[in-house]
Formats: C-alpha cells, structure tokens, sequence
C-alpha cells in the first residue's frame, strides 16, 4: 500500500537541492567556433578542438563568459574577481577528452538567491532559494543506442556517437539545501525552475527548452524526520524533462524516500532517472563510491577576471526582473490575480506584452492568446510560444474586428489558417474571400427565408419565448456561410418578429 | 656535392635564395642521406618523400616571392606535432596510423617560411623518457655511437642533425626533451621561453610545461628557425601577445661583454662526471675572457625540482591522455561485439601504451587523487613557486644562468631501462627551468672521452635574445678551435 | 626509504582502474614497486608542503583571454571521422556503454 502523500509530509521533512543546467544560445561553443544550430546532421559541427583531438586546445568564448556573469547578476551573486578553469576527469565516451573543462573551487559566481511565489493554504507565499554557485562548463556529445529495445542504454549492442553537442557552453546553478518548505517542496521546487527559467529568458541567454534539453534540472531529495534537525541520505533525480515533471519528481522521490524509511531501510545515495510516462524514477549509477574526479586547474586556460568596470556595464543592462514586470503589468493592464497566473503558466505574458505594444486592447489581446490560440497550441501538444502565430498578426486581426470587418468566428477562421502556415491575416482573408456580411437586405432576405422555413419556431419567438431565436439566427448564419455578424442578425430578426 | 648536407641552414638557404642551389637538389640530398644512414640511426618514423620533394618544387616555384632566410631549407619535425595528412604518432601504438586532418600552428608557420618537411621524427612516447628508449617503434641511436642514447624524449630529432639528415629540427620540451638531446648529440636546441611558441597541435604531455622548440647544428641556424615558430597564436591561450625578442640580432651579435653570467651552485658537483665538470668550466673561462663576469648563484630550492617535475608533469600527463580511448582515433583492442566500451578502453590502453606511459599515468593519477592531491600535486605547486623565486632572485644579479646540461654524456642503450628514477636524473639541470617557465639553450662544450657535453644557458622570460647572443659568443671561440661544427667530428658517419 | 611502502598493490590497481588501464599480474606487482620507488623520491616536495607559500599552477600569469563568439569552419564530417575506428550514419560506431543512461 502506497503511502499518501499527507501521510509523508505529516511525518518527514523534506531537503531539497536543485542543479540546473543551461545551454547558452552563443552562436559558437565554449572552446571553439563551431556553430551550436540544434538539430543539425551529425558530426557537422565538430573540429578538432570539440572532437578532443590530440593536440587541439581551447579557447575561451567571451559571449559565454558575459552570459555567464548576467546570470550570476540577475540571480543576486558575487562575481568572483579571478575565478578559473578546471578538470574534471573520467571516462565517458560522449565526452571526447575523458574531462570536462568545468569551473571547481572557483566558479565564477557565488552565494546569490531568488525569491520564488507558492500558493499555499494560508495565501500566497515567498521561498527565498539560495544559489551556492554558478558556474562554466561544456555539454557532452549525444550518444544513440543501436539495437537494444528502445535505444536505451542496456541491451544495447553498440553505439552511435555524435559530438555536435559537445562543447555547447554550459551554465551550471546549484542552489544550497533547500529546507523549510514542508509540504510544499514540490511546488517550491517547480516555482523555482519556473523563475529560474523565466530570467535566464527575460536576459536572452539561452533558449530554455527543457524539451530540447537546453534547460536541464537535476532534483536532490532528502527526507529527515521532522524535528530532528538532521539531512537524510539524498537522491539525485536527472532526465527531470519538464516544469511538470520537476513537481511530480520531487514528490515521488519524497514519497518513495519515506517508504524505505518506514520499513527501517535506508535510502541508497544514488543517480536516479525520471521516467516521464510513469513519473516514477530509477535507479541509476550508485554513487556510494564517491566518484574520483581528480579536478586540478585547467593548465590550457588563463584566470577569468573580470574588472568592476565591466561588471557594473552588465549589471546596469540587466532587463527588469521577471516579477517585478508581472506586477507591473497586471497593474497596468488591470487583471486579476487569478488571470494573471493563467497568463504566466501559459507563458503568455510576453506574447500579450507585444500584442498590446501594437495597438491591440489587453482584455482582447489577452483573450485570444489564452483562449483560441491556447487552444490550438494544446491541441498541437506545443507551447504558445511555440505556435506560428506573432503578436503582430493577433493584433492585427483584434484590429479587424474592433473595425467591424471580422466577427468572432470569422477571426478564429483566420487565425487557424495564419497558423497553419497559409499567410498573414490580411493575405488570409483575401485568398479565401472572408468578410462580414455587412449587406443588410441580403441579410433580411436570409432573415425572411429562416421565417418562412420555420415558422413555429418564429411564432414562439413572436410569442416573447427568444430563446427559439437562436435557431433561427443558426439557419441565417448557415445561409451567409457564417459571415454575418451575429449580432446584427439577432438584432434584425427580433426587429422582424416584433421583440425588439 | 657530397658535403651538401654538413651545410648549415643558413648557407643553404642563401644559395637556394641565390639560386645557386634548388630546394628539390638539397632536399633530395637529406632523402639520401636519411635513407643511407637511418636503418643505422632510426631518427625516423616516417620519411614524407612525396611530401617533401612537392613542397620543395613549391619552395622552388614561389623563390621570388619569400623573404624567408630558410626558404626551401629542409627539416626534420618531431612526431608529437600535428601535420595535416602526415602520420602523427607520438612514438605509441595507440595512435598508429593516426593522420590529423589539421596542421599544429608551427607547422603551419614552417610551410608559410617554405621550410621542407622531410619526416616525422622519432621520440620516448608521448615524450616521456630521456633516451627515445621508449619509443614503441624501437629506439633511435646517437651517431656518434650507435650503442649509445640520443637522449629523449627528442632523440630522434637530434640524432637526425648530428647524422646530416637535416640541417633544421623541431623538439619539444617539458623537461629537457630539446637540450638533453642537443647536449648528448653535439647539437644545439632552445626551449623558448613558456608561451613564445604556440602548443595548437603540439599533442600534449604537461600542459604548463610542454614548449617547441628549435634545433640544429649551430646557434644562428637555431635562432633562424626561433624566429618562424616564435609568436602570439589566437589558438593557444597560453602564448604570449607581445613581439618576440629578436634572436636572429642577438646571435649575430654574439657580444657578452659587460654581461653578468651567474653559475648555478646547485647544478654541479655530486653526480656531474668530471668530463662534464671540465668541459664547463672551460667554456666559463671562454665567456669571461670574452668580457663577461662569472659570478655564483644560488637557487636552493632546485633541490625540490625533480620530484615537483615528477608529480606535476604526470598528472597533467594522467589527464591529456585520457582521450586516447578507441573511440574516435587511434588504436581499438578487444572490440569483439561483447565487450563494452569501457572494457575497450582499458584494454586499449593496457595494449597501446608502453610501460613508462602507464607508470606516468597511474603515478599522475594517483597523485590527483582524492586524499593525496594537498601531499603531492598541491606539494608540487609550492615548490614551482620557489623555484620561480630562486629564478627571480638570481636574476635580480645576473642576465643569465649557466649550468652544464646534463650531469652525464650519452649513456648506453637498455643502462637504465628499467630503473626510473635513475633516468629521471638525467633532467636533473633542465627541469627548474620548465617549472619557471624561463628559456634555455643546450650548445655543444666540446667532448668527454669521444662524446659530447652541453652548456645550458638560461634567460629570464621573453628574454630568449640573451641565450643567443651568450650562445653565440661561446660557440664562435668553440667552433674556431674546432674548426666547425662539433657534429663534424662524428666519426665513422657516412656522408653521401 | 627501505621498509614500509607508500602505496599498496592494491592501491596500484584502484588507480589503474581510475585511469582505465587493465594490468595483468606480474605487471601490476612489477609497477607497484616502481611506483613505491618514485613516490619515495619525489616526497621531497612535502618538505615545502607546510609552507605559506602559494600554489602556483602555470608559469604564465596572464588572464582573461577569450574569442570572439564568431563561427568558424568546422570539420566536414568525412575529416572527424576520418581516424575513427568505426563509424556509421556519419557518427563514430563504439562498443555497448554501459553505467549512465545518457
Ligand atoms: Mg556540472
Ligand atoms: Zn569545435
């Protein structure tokens, strides 16, 4: 019997400790200067610098480093005045030197925090999360695994190696311990990402796709009894895929954690895998034989050193800070709390943002993006960002209708063709000959025939019951192949039976 | 015709910038010689005829056009450096067959001057080793006598400019692999100052410590071929951006009055054969009838140099060549569809790294290893900074420091094989020079009963100059006696 | 010098293992003792251990050298793998891996 999820948190006190990985959107790779474009055929972005070839050497890309320390700015860290370089050695096939050039015992930035909003029973409430470091270092090559069941790992016969992605930069943020959430570490651990993700893409440093893999999160769990006072054994949970996932993760792990606790077993301190169909993890590497990494400074390398000057030139370009924005914007626009948050998890703020930078009205601009086009976006399973429609084109079709040119429904006949690729609104409704039905004798025509057609439905209308209206106003539609507007026909029709 | 190749490099590039002599005539002339004499010498691991003999056309073809002194001049190119094309070994069979689809930035620097790269030349694998004894394709042998040691891990590369083969040579040097060599073989090697030439293609051994260099039979030919593969390279982040000191002028100008010349107290005495000891101090007495003042130093912390050398340089060792694993190049042993890659790995490297490569290896793990880092490597670091301050304070005296090269001539082949430490005594005068990261030159002394002794000079930093102008002054007085070069004393050598 | 050995043959064949060299028998016995023998002679550097003196790590003491972030041309992919012992689909063919889902 599986325990509740009360029942843990009743009990046990959860730690938490979060890695994140993200992949900068530099146009070139940590150490040298090949191209990072994803998706692209394999070993096609590879020298022999990123391929580890004898004799090849690294050279530092200032891009990743300015990145770098924006991130360690806008997470309130200290940048270090002369941090460096390191080793970190073993063997790994997708990694072509059997090191990783990463940063060790001086990560270029340390001891930051981010405040993080829960919803919690008494409100909501602020989790200020603790950065111990950020710091530099380079991806791994991607490894497919031929002729096992699933391309997993075991049961495989052999692999395929493709080292376009080794050597993208990558920006290492490890919070300290976690504590003092209770029952909402989940939802703190979920918030945190969520924030963290939102201004590394409010500082355009990287592409924060978790489903692409160029935000990655590591989740370390640990459950202690309450009140002891004491961090129990950790796990440490990867392939965590999505902001979904990260909440589900955590409350597995605890859930798990306190299962073995209540059998008097202990908790194993291991790699564990996220599996994202059963959002249950397993168990990967032990790592109870601590790893050997053998870091020792990075002898091709010189210091990293940043002067103040510089620092203080990136510090005063930092974009406004993710929150503060919301905040701003829900004042400015006037909208709800709970509208707000919808528009945040739909990632819509932005989108909305532009919208209304061009003309459009917040409340219509809001409307569209979190209704229809929300809609179609979960229908095609990709995020709104992702849907190829720009604010630009939602503007400009919230323009048509204040003009009265579309309706409602002709509107969402536009923007599903804008996304399916046929053309901007303006060409869309050329090509398919869209307009308002705006010909009033036309439309009493169609008026008269739905009458003529229906006339008990006519005489119960007559008879002051409008409900029965709506039939008929459906056959004047069909009629106009939907291009009336609505509510010109109602206003029409009830003229004609006398409610008006 | 026959004596073409005891030409120096710099007669010939001025006859083939005359156009007395065409680059194809004196490269065919070091093919010759190579193929007369290298199944006796073994300098080579793989003779580039085709390429070499194209290259010279080219060199022939563009005379007009370059300004290069060693334009069309022939070379001899240590296996450690990448060569586009060419096979790059290192002296293991973990890379045999191995072909870099790029060019090291030296070499890139050497084809720009139209120097002819003959071959790849033989060395102690992955440059570790102080005799070319670790060479996995065999050793190579002093000609000036063949059951004797070139010295390593660049012994192939001296022996070939003491047996004529080529008049040019580029080393490599971590802790002496340029001037133990160049003191064993009667020749003349430089490690230039740390950061004066790029590592881009130089596969590594220690990276805070590895530097090319050049080699040849006399001081101007070196500072000549200095002066190609010296500069700032935006592919290295360890060269150095600033103008490099003028070598050619100095050893031209070959002047050490007024100089101040401080002997190294540490680097004498116990150990150092009396041969060398004698040869020394003539060579002193040389540079102060010259007008240079003789004055002692002493360095107290040299004491510490060869075991800081010896953890440092494994364990930067320990790490460059993790990469050789079966996966993308080299050697694959054991790949039998059952095997997992890590169980190739391992018996790759069990199979395609010699026993002095392993024992660098597993010393320079262990040595980073959790637990012993603090008692060893981080040891070794504190002792790199007190030899950088012996250095500095020496220099606060003197502009150079002098020492004999090596304690000992040319020893026998299969003497010390299996007895590392006493191996590693051979660079006992070198190292502290490679952990302060200053320049240095071996040059010929004279000989010890039938077989050479080196003068090491040392300059501070991107003082490289003062090695040539002191190297320069010594070897005139020196060639005078001798009549030219010490290499044309060799005897029994077969010249064409 | 003589007696007590600074490190095990067990120990010899932890760090072989680390440094993924597989070692037969009489070579790991025949190692170990090297090994032992130079760790004595390079255990002079502890002597400069308890010093305050600073780790120094590299000769040079330069900083901040970078690149710009501009691409520059890569391999084609013939050329990466032109030295790979196996490939296939333009990417390097390897053994099974085992350990880490990757
Ligand atoms: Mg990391
Ligand atoms: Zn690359």
């Amino acid at each position: 019997m599986a325990l509740s999820y009360d029942d843990v948190v009743a009990r046990y006190e959860p730690s938490l400790g979060l890695e994140v990985h993200v992949e900068l959107n530099t146009e070139t790779k940590m150490f040298c200067g090949c191209a990072t474009v994803f998706g692209a055929p394999p070993n096609t972005q590879t020298c022999p610098v990123c391929l580890g070839m004898p004799g090849a050497l690294p050279m530092v890309n200032e891009k990743a480093i300015e990145s770098t320390i924006r991130i360690g700015l806008a997470l309130n860290c200290a940048i270090t005045p002369k941090s460096r370089f390191a080793r970190k050695n073993y063997f790994y096939p997708d990694m072509p030197k059997n090191f990783q050039i990463s940063q060790y015992d001086e990560p270029i930035c340390t001891n930051g925090y981010l405040d993080v909003e829960v919803e919690t029973d008494e409100g909501a409430k602020t989790f200020r999360i603790e950065i111990e470091r950020v710091h530099m270092e380079e991806d791994t090559g991607k490894s497919l695994h031929v002729g096992g069941a699933t391309g997993r790992i075991h049961g495989a016969e052999y692999s395929l190696l493709d080292y376009n992605r080794a050597g993208i930069p990558l920006v290492e943020i490890v919070t300290k311990v976690v504590s003092s959430t209770g029952k909402y570490a989940p939802e703190v651990a979920k918030a945190y990402v969520k924030e963290l993700r939102d201004i590394l893409r409010s500082l355009g440093v990287s592409d924060v796709k978790m489903e692409q893999g160029s935000l990655r999160c590591d989740a370390n769990v640990s459950l202690a009894p309450i009140g002891s006072g004491k961090l129990g054994t950790r796990s440490e949970t990867k392939n965590v895929n999505s902001l979904r996932s990260v909440e589900r993760a955590v409350r597995g792990e605890m859930i798990r954690h306190a299962g073995l606790l209540d059998k008097g077993e202990r908790v194993v301190q291991e790699t564990r895998h996220f599996q994202e169909d059963t959002g249950a993890t397993r168990s990967g590497r032990s790592k109870e034989q601590a790893e050997d990494y053998r870091y020792f400074p990075e002898p091709d390398l010189t210091p990293v050193a940043p002067d103040a000057t510089w620092i203080e030139k990136l510090r005063s370009e930092l974009p406004e800070k993710p929150s503060v924005r919301r905040a701003r914007l829900q004042a400015l626009w006037q909208v709800p709390d709970k509208e707000m948050a919808a528009m945040v998890n739909a990632g819509a703020v932005d989108l909305v943002e532009e919208t209304v930078a061009l003309g459009a009205d917040p409340t219509k601009a809001r409307g569209w993006w979190l209704g229809e086009i929300s809609r179609l976006a979960n229908e095609a399973e990709v995020e709104l960002s992702s849907v190829s429609i720009s604010p630009k084109e939602v503007a400009r079709i919230v323009e048509l209708i204040g003009a009265g040119e579309l309706t409602d429904k002709l509107a969402r006949q536009v923007v599903a063709a804008v996304i399916a690729g046929e053309g901007d609104p303006d060409s869309v409704i050329a090509a398919k000959g869209i307009k308002v039905v705006s010909d009033e004798s036309s439309l009493i025509a169609a008026i008269e025939k739905a009458i003529a057609d229906q006339p008990e439905t006519a005489e119960k209308v007559r008879n002051g019951h409008l409900p029965a209206a709506g039939a008929l106003i459906g056959a004047v539609m069909k009629e106009t192949k939907g291009q009336a507007d609505a509510a010109r026909v109602r206003e029409l029709l009830l003229g004609q039976l006398g409610q008006a | 015709m026959s004596e073409l190749v005891r030409k120096s490099a710099a007669e010939l590039g001025t006859l083939i910038a005359q156009g007395e002599l065409s680059s194809r005539e004196v490269t065919q002339a070091h093919l010759d010689q190579i193929a007369q004499t290298d199944s006796a010498i073994h300098a080579f691991l793989h003779v580039d005829v085709q390429g070499a003999l194209a290259q010279a056309d080219h060199a022939d073809k563009s005379r007009g056009e370059s300004n290069s002194p060693l334009h069309g001049v022939p070379l001899a190119l240590k296996d450690v450096l990448a060569q586009k094309g060419v096979p790059t070994t290192c002296g293991s069979k973990i890379l045999e067959g191995w072909r870099p689809p790029y060019d090291s930035t030296v070499v890139a620097k050497l084809k720009d001057s139209g120097i002819v790269i003959l071959g790849k030349t033989n060395m102690d694998e992955f440059a570790m080793g102080s005799s070319t004894e670790n060479s996995a394709y065999g050793p190579t042998r002093n000609p000036w006598d063949t059951n004797r040691i070139p010295g390593g891990s660049g012994g192939g590369s001296a022996a070939a400019l003491a047996a004529m083969q080529a008049p040019l040579a580029i080393g490599t040097d971590t802790g002496g692999s340029i001037r133990q060599p160049a003191a064993v073989t009667g020749t003349v090697g430089v490690k230039p100052t740390y950061g004066g030439v790029s590592r881009y293609g130089l596969v590594a051994f220690s990276s805070s410590l590895d530097q090319a260099g050049p080699c040849a039979r006399n001081v101007l030919d070196t500072a000549l071929l200095h002066q190609v593969i010296a500069g700032y390279d935006p592919k290295d982040a360890t060269s150095i951006n600033a103008p490099v000191p003028d070598v050619v002028a100095a050893a031209k100008r070959a002047d050490v009055r007024g100089m101040k010349i401080g002997v190294v107290k540490e680097l004498s005495g116990d150990g150092y054969e009396k041969g060398v000891a004698d040869r020394f101090a003539e060579s002193l007495a040389i540079l102060e009838s010259q007008g240079a003042e003789i004055i002692e130093v002493s360095c107290p912390n040299f004491k510490f140099a060869l075991g800081a050398y010896y953890l440092i340089a494994p364990s930067e060792a320990s790490s460059n060549l993790a990469r050789f694993d079966a996966m993308r190049y080299g050697l694959r042993v054991g790949d039998d569809g059952a095997r997992s890659a890590e169980e190739v790995m391992s018996l790759t490297r069990e199979a395609g790294f010699g026993p002095e490569v392993k024992r660098r290896i597993i010393l320079g793990t262990y040595a980073l290893s959790a637990g012993y880092y603090e008692a060893f490597y981080g040891s070794a670091q504190k002792v790199r900074t007190l030899i950088t301050r012996d250095f500095a304070a020496a220099y606060e005296k003197v502009d150079v420091l002098v020492s004999p090269t090596t304690p000992t001539v040319a020893f026998k082949i299969g003497e010390k094989s299996d007895d590392p430490v006493a191996m590693y005594l051979s660079d006992v005068a070198t190292i502290p020079v490679n952990l302060a990261g200053v320049a240095s030159m071996s040059l010929p002394a004279g000989l010890s009963e039938g077989l050479p002794v080196g003068f090491q000079i040392i300059a501070p930093a991107m003082r490289d100059d003062r090695l040539y102008q002191v190297g320069g002054a010594l070897e005139r007085e020196l060639h005078a006696k001798w009549n030219g070069p010490l290499t044309n004393q060799i005897p029994d050598l077969q010249v064409r | 010098m003589a007696g007590k050995s600074r490190i095990s043959r067990d120990e010899v064949a932890r760090i072989a293992a680390l440094a993924r060299i597989t070692l037969g028998d009489d070579e790991l016995t025949h190692l170990a003792g090297q090994i032992d023998g130079i760790l004595d002679a390079v255990a002079v550097v502890q002597e400069a251990a308890g010093t305050d003196v600073p780790a120094m790590s590299h000769p040079l003491e330069i900083s901040n050298v970078t690149r710009p972030d501009l691409i520059r041309p890569s391999l084609t992919p013939e050329e990466a793998l032109s030295g790979a012992p196996a490939s296939e689909e333009s990417r390097f063919r390897v053994p099974q891996i085992l350990g880490e889902e990757a």
